[in-house]
């Protein structure tokens, strides 16, 4: 497959120079604040890039979101607060993780439906199994006898 | 010359197909004997001419015959050798008529190994097989044709995407291919074996080692490109849930259920209908696959957003085949009665909750894969579905796998006692934890991650150790052992590849708990320490490669004053396609990896350099290489080899009497 790293490799590397992601004059001094702007923007989408977060991101629209967020951290955001700022300038689009509001329930509840679903199903045919009768056994067919001839013959 | 002979052949392959998908099944409905056998020729006449073709295509490449356009657009006269090979497969069109060539490879397999199908069953497994290969031969001469020429040749030309040009990426697609194509065989035994109302355990048997070989390819072909990933794109991730990620993912597990589901209908002769769904469906995904790669109908930056004609095209082959062969297992499913009766506790019974984990979390990599699209044609919101979600909502299954997985690898069939079985295990369950939670009382922090990981891996490695043990039955040490080393391969198969999936599960527990991370600027002569070690930046040098130029930087690592490594991060740029790429200096050790990248020279001197401890990194390679090598001593059980050789055996056996 022309994997999707390649895509998204050759877009963010085509719409930028080839700086690292995160770039040593933007790291804050205080780590804790650095480690939680780290966390944020691990969770948002860089949007020139395919499928890459603005933390793994070279493109020059991820370093400036990821500026904004820890000029929104020093100021004192909240997590919530700042992710709430970058969605409303971005959109929707930008959460990698995608929200629980609205029709997105049904993506979140998929998983345990779906298996519970199957676990249920898979337990009922289970148990019909272990009551079904055991069948007689059903004879050769005309090929299978053939066959069988033809080994007995050697 | 060649070129348009390629073309030719190309096309003459294609009638070759339709005529081997109509007239087997023909001959296998009326019964007319050598009407069926002409498939067998057939399918080696289309793996011929295929293969001539593909070597055509190869030969432009080599040549650099810059009147192809394909060759314009993929290569240059200065590429490496290897490239030129590897570039034939490097874009869209040369990599359709890989993927036909490996579809006529396996039709031609089952025509020379498969002997000992009954001749009904085989003509119409080739003949379905005919009918895939015919439609994407037919996909490849009218939407991707490529042996286009040029009327104006250039001089040169515009060269592969330098991505590409890297050893791992080289063998990655091919690998791939082999694994979504390796499922098509099993689809169309399922098919076969729909038309013909008939599921045995001969069947089981049959379609085993085909699914089997397809799940190898297809672990190769992910660990490869996971590897690819990790040392050249900088920050050594290797996993990110991508849509054509997932493509990928997700005919691995449906091929790992339906090659754990295949043992229930040989063994036992139940499960059938489910296993026939499951062989459908596996394949169904993998053209889902391809579709998603190839319609760029996932890509929302269209840079490689493909032609829609093309999308359109491999939707109508999915649709045809899907809906056809889900409109045939509808109809023929009642006729096919299970057979063996069996506990609710049974190695069956834990052969369906294997079946129900990987089948439902592939489910749900599709829902979360297809979600944006879903959420904007029908709710109008524009939004992504990423790592979080993925690591979330699928991360339990496989825990969940890890943990059923000893005990259920230890029932036996037809009826077990869960006491009984778990009497050898109760110990290693034990000792897992208490490693787990020494892990976690180490360690700074409190992530549950690597502890669990780490508790399920032991759990995992310790439980089929124990598996194979207890296959050895009972008696003195050196009779055991014996018995050990003669055991049959596949229960060395078993053994190796769950063991791999233990290996795998800690790794990646460990890589990503684990991992540490340095960015800082540095100057030429600086040392600085980080994890352990001393880092000097001794040099950064201008080096000129084949076609390309790199920016190269000297890192000297030592540790409490011993030399480590000297390692060298580069930076190149490709001029001819206008591209850079990083490129990784990684020092391998057992338990870390030591990851540096270089970036960029600072306005105040001195360089951007990144560095890395990837904990156990190496682990996960080799995680997945024991599961692969696992599938191949299955693959290589007697009962196989037998099978596929009873045949000749007949002919040239020696009466005993």
């Amino acid at each position: 497959m022309n994997g999707i790293r390649t895509i998204l490799a050759v877009l963010c590397i085509a719409f930028a120079s080839t700086a690292l992601a995160v770039q040593p004059d933007e790291i804050l001094d205080d780590p804790v604040l650095e480690s939680r702007a780290r966390d944020i923007s691990a969770g948002l989408r860089c949007l020139v890039c395919r499928n890459e977060s603005i933390d793994e991101s070279n493109a020059d629209l991820a370093r400036d979101m990821r500026l904004l967020v820890r000029e929104r951290l020093v100021e004192g955001d909240s997590d919530d607060a700042v992710i709430a700022f970058i969605v409303e300038r971005y959109g929707e689009y930008v959460l990698l993780r995608p929200t629980t509001d609205g029709a997105n329930i049904i993506l979140w509840v998929a998983a345990p439906v779906l298996f519970l679903i199957a676990l249920s199903s898979a337990l009922v045919y289970l148990r019909r199994r272990d009551k079904a009768p055991e069948p007689e056994k059903a004879g050769l067919s005309v090929e299978e006898k053939r066959r069988l001839q033809e080994l007995l013959k050697e | 010359m060649i070129v348009e002979l390629g073309h030719f052949a190309l096309i003459l392959a294609f009638a070759v197909a339709l005529a081997q998908a109509a007239i087997p099944l023909i001959g296998a409905q009326k019964g007319w004997r050598d009407w069926m056998l002409v498939a067998n020729p057939m399918a080696s006449v289309q793996f011929g001419l295929v293969a001539f073709s593909y070597a055509a295509l190869t030969y432009a490449f080599l040549v650099s015959d810059f009147s192809v356009k394909l060759v314009v657009e993929n290569s240059h006269t200065l590429k490496p050798l290897i490239y030129k090979i590897s570039g034939v497969w490097g874009n869209h069109e040369g990599s359709m008529l890989l993927w036909v060539l490996i579809l006529t490879l396996f039709g031609a397999s089952a025509a020379w190994f498969g002997g000992n199908l009954p001749a009904s069953l085989q003509a119409r497994v080739l003949a379905v097989q005919s009918a895939i290969t015919a439609a994407f031969m037919a996909f490849t001469i009218f939407t991707s044709n490529p042996f286009t020429r040029l009327a104006v040749p250039p001089f040169d030309g515009t060269d592969l995407n330098p991505l590409l040009q890297d050893p791992g990426l080289a063998f990655h697609p091919p690998f791939l291919y082999l694994g979504y194509v390796g499922l098509s065989m099993s689809f169309s035994f399922a098919v076969a074996a729909l038309i013909e109302g008939r599921v045995d355990a001969a069947w089981g048997r049959w379609v085993r080692p085909w699914t089997l070989a397809a799940w190898v390819f297809l672990t190769i072909g992910i660990a490869t490109g996971s590897w690819w990933a990790y040392y050249e794109l900088g920050w050594g991730g290797f996993w990110f849930w991508d849509p054509v990620e997932n493509a990928s993912f997700m005919p691995w597990l449906f091929a790992a259920a339906l090659l754990h589901s295949a043992i229930v209908v040989e063994k036992r002769e139940t499960l059938k209908s489910w296993t026939i769904l499951l062989a459908i469906l596996g394949f169904g995904f993998s053209l889902m696959g391809t579709f998603i790669v190839r319609s760029g109908l996932l890509t929302s930056v269209h840079a490689f957003a493909m032609d829609p004609e093309r999308g359109v095209f491999i939707l109508m082959i999915l649709a045809g085949f899907m809906g056809g062969a889900l409109t045939l297992f509808a109809i023929r499913a009642p006729v096919l009665e299970a057979k063996g009766v069996f506990a609710t506790v049974s190695r069956e019974s834990a052969l369906v909750i294997n079946n129900v984990l990987l089948a439902v979390s592939s489910f749900v990599v599709f829902i979360g894969t297809m979600w944006p699209l879903v959420a904007e044609m029908l709710f109008d919101r524009v939004l992504s579905v990423g790592p979080p979600f993925f690591n979330m909502a699928f991360t339990p299954f496989m825990v969940a796998l890890a943990m059923v997985l000893p005990i259920g690898a230890m029932l036996p069939w037809k009826r077990g006692n869960l006491a009984r079985t778990m009497r050898p295990l109760w110990g290693l369950a034990i000792f897992s934890v208490a490693m787990g939670a020494l892990t976690w009382a180490m360690q700074t922090g409190n992530s549950a991650l690597v502890p669990v990981g780490l508790a399920l891996g032991i759990w995992v490695v310790l439980g089929s150790g124990a598996d194979i043990w207890s296959r050895t039955g009972r008696g003195a040490m050196r009779a055991r052992m014996a018995r050990l080393t003669r055991l049959p391969r596949a229960d060395w198969g078993k053994f190796t590849a769950h063991s791999g999936l233990g290996v795998t599960v800690f790794a990646v527990a460990a890589l990503v708990g684990w991992e540490s991370e340095d960015i800082r600027v540095v100057q030429i002569g600086e040392t600085y320490y980080y994890g352990g070690y001393d880092l000097t930046l001794t040099s950064v040098d201008r080096v000129e490669g084949p076609n390309y130029v790199s920016t190269m930087a000297n890192i000297e690592a030592r540790r409490d004053g011993r030399f480590i490594a000297n390692l060298q991060p580069e930076k190149r740029f490709y001029p001819i396609a206008g591209m850079p790429t990083t490129e990784a200096a990684i020092d391998y050790r057992i338990t870390r990896d030591l990851y540096l990248a270089l970036g960029d020279p600072q306005d105040n001197g001195g360089w951007a350099v990144r560095s890395y401890i990837k904990p156990f990194a190496n682990w996960l390679w080799f995680g997945c290489f024991l599961m692969a090598l696992g599938g191949i001593f299955s693959l290589s059980d007697r009962r196989y080899r037998v099978a596929a050789g009873a045949g000749k055996t007949r002919t040239d056996a020696v009466p005993a009497e």
